[in-house]
């Protein structure tokens, strides 16, 4: 029973070829958890545990001002996301990144670790779904790609096979303006009660909202989405506030909350709302009328 | 199962041996190591009482499976005031004591470790940034007044010294 620290993908997909049920472990900051607490065994193999963490082509970005893409590895930590130059590129990623856990949790945690453990609360995802975020995966059979939307399949369920690495995820640069909201009981530390997205692509007028902790998976609006895009006047940057309201209404309309030990799902519902109008007020501030 | 691995704890290699591959570093540097200033209290990186750092970064030391920290310089409170003599402080220790940042004591050595790292990348920390520094290190005693006081208090002594 051995711990494998690969150092490049090529021998990281071959391990997790030869081993497919071994724990892939990236930062640590879910898999840990769940072995402290007994919740998951060491598998019983010569390879129980394929650390990612040392694999440069998993913990680097490109950036192609061609196409206006971003490639994360699957190990970028959020302390790297938060700062420039990445906080620049997609600051509501960023934004999302400054709520994950605290500096010790954000050195450790990685969008790919975020990606796989897939729990409706992972602060990236909402905002991987307003961006339309694209799931690269590669395994010992080769590699495929998936809209992050697919990728999401349930409660901590994903579209991973075993044997299958997160390799990168790509998101569009956009000039727009984008933001990530949060509820939780404290500012630091805190698991999100109900978090939103809001992201702008003004040269194709198109407006992105998804919603987190609020449903099995990330929710997108697409009915909010379409009347903030269509009533927005993008000329000035401005929006109406009747249709502010609206969009909350629709958007809180579209979550599906659960009352939990966290929150109620009438509190949940009620602060979708609540963020979803902030969030488009702050998108657009010529001015509301 | 007989295992062995070594670590780089605080400038010495440490060997590791007969370990259960999925121990965290917490775990192996408090039983295996014996080095006990790291303190164990959540187990899931919410209360930063075990923080160390690894490879220069701040981390909590639960959330660290310790046989993937090899080959990283891993550095615990105890080896902060190495060289400085026996049972010399450090003068972020100093002034937790000198402020009275200090009451039960359990958060503490985690939060001298982040502290010494706080100054090294922010030598003149505004208080929001100490606040958000340290958002990752829980104490029940003290409400922080005395913490930030003490954090502040070393940033001013050691620009004194720098003058």
């Amino acid at each position: 029973m051995t711990v494998v620290v690969p150092t490049s993908l090529n021998e990281a997909v071959a391990a997790a070829g030869s081993a497919p049920d071994a724990l892939l472990l990236a930062g640590g900051t879910d898999l840990m958890v769940e072995l402290n607490e007994r919740h998951r065994q060491l598998p019983w193999n010569d390879a129980a545990v394929i650390a990612l963490n040392r694999v440069p082509e998993l913990t680097s970005w490109t950036y192609d001002p061609d196409t206006g893409l971003l490639d994360l590895g699957a190990g970028v930590r959020w302390a790297e996301i938060e700062r420039d130059p990445l906080q620049s590129m997609v600051p509501a990623l960023a934004q999302a990144a400054r709520t994950v856990g605290s500096p010790q949790i954000r050195n450790a945690g990685t969008v790919g670790g975020n990606l796989a453990t897939c729990s409706p609360a992972g602060d990236g995802l909402p905002v991987l779904s307003a961006l339309d975020a694209q799931v690269h995966l590669v395994s010992t059979a080769g590699r495929r790609s998936m809209p992050v939307a697919d990728f999401m399949v349930g409660v901590k369920r994903t579209a991973l096979e075993p044997g299958e690495l997160i390799a990168s995820v790509t998101v569009p640069v956009f000039d727009g303006w984008q933001g990530y909201s949060k509820v939780g009981v404290r500012n630091a530390m805190v698991i999100a009660t109900a978090s939103a997205c809001v992201v702008t692509d003004p040269p194709n007028r198109s407006v992105r909202i998804a919603l987190g902790s609020v449903g099995p998976t990330i929710l997108r609006c697409p009915e909010a989405e379409a009347l903030v895009a269509t009533a927005a006047d993008w000329g000035s940057g401005s929006i109406d506030v009747a249709t502010v309201t609206e969009a909350g209404r629709l958007a809180a309309a579209t979550s599906r909350p659960i009352d939990d030990h966290r929150s109620s799902a009438d509190y949940r519902r009620h602060a979708i709302g609540v963020m979803v109008q902030r969030l488009i007020r702050r998108a657009f501030p010529g001015g509301a009328s | 199962m007989s295992e062995m691995y070594t670590l780089h704890v605080n400038g010495r290699d440490r060997e590791v041996r007969d370990a259960w591959l999925g121990e965290n570093l917490l775990y192996v540097l408090r039983e295996r190591l014996g080095l006990m200033a790291a303190k164990g209290a959540c187990e899931q990186g919410e209360c930063g009482s075990c923080t160390v750092q690894v490879g220069g970064e701040l981390v909590c030391a639960c959330l660290v499976m310790a046989a993937t920290a090899v080959d990283e310089p891993i550095v615990t409170v105890e080896g902060l005031s190495e060289g400085l003599g026996d049972g010399v402080p450090t003068d972020v220790q100093q002034a937790f004591v000198d402020t009275g940042a200090v009451q039960c004591g359990f958060c503490t050595p985690g939060l001298i470790v982040a502290t010494h790292h706080l100054l090294d990348q922010h030598p003149e920390p505004t208080e929001l940034q100490i606040r958000e520094e340290l958002s990752g290190n829980v104490c029940r005693c003290t409400g922080y007044g005395r913490i930030i006081e003490a954090v502040q208090q070393v940033a001013v002594a050691r620009r004194e010294v720098a003058r």
